[in-house]
């Protein structure tokens, strides 16, 4: 399948700071790359020359053929930007916004109407249309920010930490909005929160200082990890020492051990899955019954902070 | 290659933006009190009793010096501090269209203060047979030196997230301008400076070139001065964001 976008050797210099280091990779059409990194990675600098706002000191970088320095504008038309923090025009209305926004694409002007109703429904802005985009709370202007990235059906979508500051509820619905579009783009996502990646990504880049460090599936990376699996089981109280001795000997945990009245803390070298259906089974057919399980699903920021620690 | 539709449409934006914020109220009412109380208390429009706009055009520049900068200094500055300007250069626009757009913008907004002190106009017309020709040509003058104003403001507004400081390089750029054809400044060059520079010097001078248009001279020299004006600015404006949008 062609490479909608083609990163090649990318570095950009502030001054004597090497903000992106030598950065190379390629996205194709259904794939959700996370950007992942600490703050001051160079995620956004990377979005940021990849849609044209900034020129790279040196490498390539291409958006379905086109050279974002030399055919920049070829290759901004086909890429939707949601810049970080989403800045907008606030004193303007939603409606005028995405018609401006319309008419500088300059997309054919008997589309613009049609375009804007899909991106407002696809969004749920309807509700706001005519309100002035200063008066919505930030989870509209998040909204109003994608609905500008999508309204002329891009091919690359690139957003800036998408979800950065929004409630449960609106990260829900932009993870939604983002995994609805995913199999007819190829979207790139930055991010620092890691249940984003589980959430919507197919891919994962993690760079730490300019420099790529990992190019996998939020699968690969999980099972990289050096880090364990924690499982706590709540059970009756009383029968903790019982349970410590019936899961002692299973080989892939490494130690077992009472955490409390009726809770025993199992931390597992195994995957995550695994270490449950093991332990749940054991325990099951000793006859005793398990009341709760947790786990910690850290397992990605502790592999994220191997890497770039 | 330019787009003059893409110019058009961030132009149009722009334009509404005056008018959906206070800007557009208070700056068209500050500017038409102004020139009441110029033309009529310090220009002493009754006093002459000439019925020509002479009182009134010939302040003008100093009208300029500190309302165009209060008009210019979002242009650029606004943009970088609210980050938009990410939002806009990264749609498919020229950095030539974007400067277009917004510089039109703010000069057709200029050109409509303008219109607006026609009740002048009709007051001269009622006092006095006043030629039209001069009057014409005063307005032309005013609004293509309000245009150079502009533009450097808007050269000055994009070296800079902070309006005030935009302000300030602004109204100091333009008080230069207007006081190098001042004869204080003149005299002062003159003991320092071989006379030929003096001459070249007084050459910059705005009001130097907006005289001979506001008594119904149309020189060349003076449009294509303020038309160069214009230009340069507006490119160095242009080069200056492109080198500092990293900022």
């Amino acid at each position: 399948m062609e490479e909608l976008v083609e990163v090649k050797n990318l570095s950009r210099k502030y001054g004597d700071i090497l903000a992106v280091d030598g950065l190379s990779f390629s996205l194709k059409k259904g794939e959700v790359l996370g950007f992942l990194g600490p703050n001051g990675a160079g995620k956004s600098t990377t979005m940021k020359i990849l849609c044209g706002f900034l020129t790279p000191s040196s490498g390539t970088a291409k958006i379905c053929g086109f050279d974002v320095v030399d055919e920049s504008r070829e290759a901004r038309k086909l890429i939707g930007y949601l810049p970080e923090n989403a800045p907008l025009y606030g004193e303007m209305t939603v409606r005028d916004f995405l018609f401006f926004v319309s008419e500088v694409r300059q997309l054919e002007s008997s589309q613009i109407p049609s375009l804007v109703e899909s991106a407002v429904a696809k969004t749920n802005l309807s509700k706001v249309l005519d309100q002035r985009i200063e008066t919505l709370s930030k989870g509209f202007k998040r909204r109003v920010g994608l609905a500008q990235a999508i309204v002329h059906n891009p091919k690359v979508l690139i957003l800036d930490e998408p979800t950065d500051g929004l409630d449960p509820n609106q990260k829900h619905e932009v993870r939604n909005l983002i995994n609805e579009m995913a199999s007819e783009k190829a979207i790139i996502v930055s991010t620092h929160i890691l249940e984003e990646v589980d959430a919507v990504c197919s891919r994962v880049i993690i760079i730490s200082n300019g420099k790529l460090v990992t190019d996998s599936t939020p699968m690969e990376l999980r099972l990289s990890g050096k880090g364990q699996t924690v499982l706590d089981l709540r059970l009756a109280a009383g029968i903790e020492e019982k349970v410590v001795s019936l899961l002692n000997p299973i080989s892939g945990f490494s130690s077992v051990k009472p955490i409390g009245s009726g809770l025993v803390q199992v931390s597992s070298n195994l995957s995550r899955s695994e270490s449950i259906l093991t332990a749940l089974k054991i325990i099951k057919e000793s006859g005793i019954e398990v009341k709760d399980i947790g786990f910690d699903s850290g397992q990605l920021d502790e592999v994220f902070r191997d890497l770039t620690a | 290659m330019i787009s003059s539709n893409v110019s058009f449409s961030i132009a149009k934006r722009e334009l509404k933006s005056y008018f959906a914020t206070p800007i557009a109220l208070i700056f068209l009412s500050v500017f038409l009190v102004l020139n009441g109380f110029f033309t009529f208390k310090l220009g002493g429009f009754y006093e002459q009793g000439q019925a020509d706009l002479r009182s009134f055009f010939v302040w003008h520049p100093w009208l300029y010096l500190f309302i165009i900068p209060a008009i210019s200094m979002r242009l650029w500055a606004e943009e970088r501090r609210t980050g938009t300007i990410e939002l806009l250069l990264t749609l498919p626009v020229s950095l030539e269209e974007a400067m277009l757009g917004k510089y039109l913008a703010a000069w057709a907004f200029l050109g409509l203060s303008l219109v607006l002190t026609c009740p002048i106009v009709f007051t001269v017309m009622y006092l006095g047979q006043p030629d039209m020709g001069v009057i014409l040509s005063g307005y032309f003058g005013s609004f293509i030196m309000a245009g150079a104003f502009l533009a450097l403001g808007c050269c000055l507004s994009a070296c800079t997230s902070n309006q005030v400081i935009s302000f300030v390089l602004s109204t100091f750029v333009c008080l230069v301008l207007i006081l190098l054809g001042s004869d204080p400044v003149i005299g002062l060059f003159q003991q320092i400076l071989p006379g030929s520079f003096v001459g070249q010097l007084v050459n910059l001078s705005f009001p130097y070139h907006f005289e001979a248009i506001q008594r119904g001279v149309i020189n060349l020299s003076d449009i294509v001065y303020f038309l160069s004006v214009i230009v340069i600015s507006l490119m160095v404006g242009i080069i200056v964001i492109d080198r500092k949008k990293a900022d």
